[in-house]
């Protein structure tokens, strides 16, 4: 995404950018950037917690104010739990990667079902 | 903090991903480094008068829409914010969902900035947000078609800023 931050930028659009990944936040080196120091999957908050939500998004916004240097990173304050042991678990976690195939993956039976019924799909774009 | 609590540094994702890919026989992937400054523009507005745009790498789709597949998909799914977040699904190869299928908005904040639109912290949430299957292997086609297309898109949309979400 740090690629995409700094092309769009590059073409006049001021970019904030959420991350859980800080190592490769600063190699890709976007704009601006708001690390979050959550397990992936949450670069936006905790599930069914608004209010922590707004704060997070809320601060990688008020980023675009703040941050003054290309290239700097806003350390946010939030923990993910009482101790870090999840970072741990992170790094023994071995491939939990999906097989790798060209049929598309639906998180639901129902939702193939939905595409095949509905055709042609205007609002995906093939690259 | 509790006293007893031991912080741990930020989980090195370069390093994480190098140690999965040497112990399964792989050549080390070699992460983007860019060696020149990023570029940089100014807001030229307050926040509460922008027009913000959302994109997110957390393999977001609509239910209806094609999924993602697992293949080096770089494809984009065009996303209608008026739409409820209930119809929000997701696919990607390699980050655990359980909690983006729960709440899609933890990798995908279209609630939450709805939120602050109704706040007034921002002016508004452009009715369109792209999504894609980030851990894109090539970094060309990424500068190259993927990064492009969104730029596009963006600027066609008329978005004031961007906010990036990556997975």
């Amino acid at each position: 995404m740090g690629l995409i931050a700094r092309r769009v930028e590059a073409d006049g659009v001021p970019t904030t950018s959420l991350t859980s990944a800080l190592s490769i936040t600063r190699s890709v080196d976007p704009p601006r950037a708001v690390f979050l120091d959550y397990p992936l999957g949450h670069t936006a908050g905790k599930a069914k917690d608004p209010e922590l939500q707004r704060e997070i998004v809320a601060a990688a916004l008020a980023a675009v104010d703040e941050l003054e240097r290309p290239g700097a990173v806003k350390m946010l304050p939030y923990h993910w739990s009482r101790d870090d042991d999840w970072k741990r678990e992170t790094m023994l976690g071995g491939d939990t990667r999906s097989h790798r195939s060209s049929s598309p993956e639906y998180q639901c039976e129902a939702d193939r079902v939905l595409a095949a019924a509905a055709g042609d799909c205007p609002t995906c774009v093939f690259l | 903090m509790d006293a007893m609590t031991t912080r741990r540094p930020p989980v090195d994702h370069i390093v994480r991903t190098r140690d999965l890919y040497s112990s399964l026989g792989h050549e080390p992937y070699r992460w983007v480094r860019s060696d020149d400054p990023p570029p940089w523009t100014e807001l030229e507005k307050p926040l509460p008068e922008c027009r913000v745009g959302l994109v997110g790498s957390g393999g977001v789709y609509r239910a209806g829409q094609v999924a993602f597949h697992h293949r080096d998909d770089i494809s984009l799914r065009v996303i209608d914010t008026s739409f409820p977040v209930s119809e929000l699904r997701t696919s990607h190869f390699a980050y655990d969902q359980t909690d983006a299928r729960i709440d899609p908005n933890v990798v995908f904040p279209v609630d939450t900035l709805h939120a602050l639109v109704t706040e007034g912290v921002i002016g508004e949430l452009s009715p369109r947000a792209y999504a894609f299957m980030g851990g894109i292997y090539s970094a060309r086609r990424v500068r190259e078609v993927v990064a492009p297309e969104i730029s596009r898109r963006l600027a066609e949309d008329q978005v004031d800023l961007a906010l990036l979400v990556p997975v």
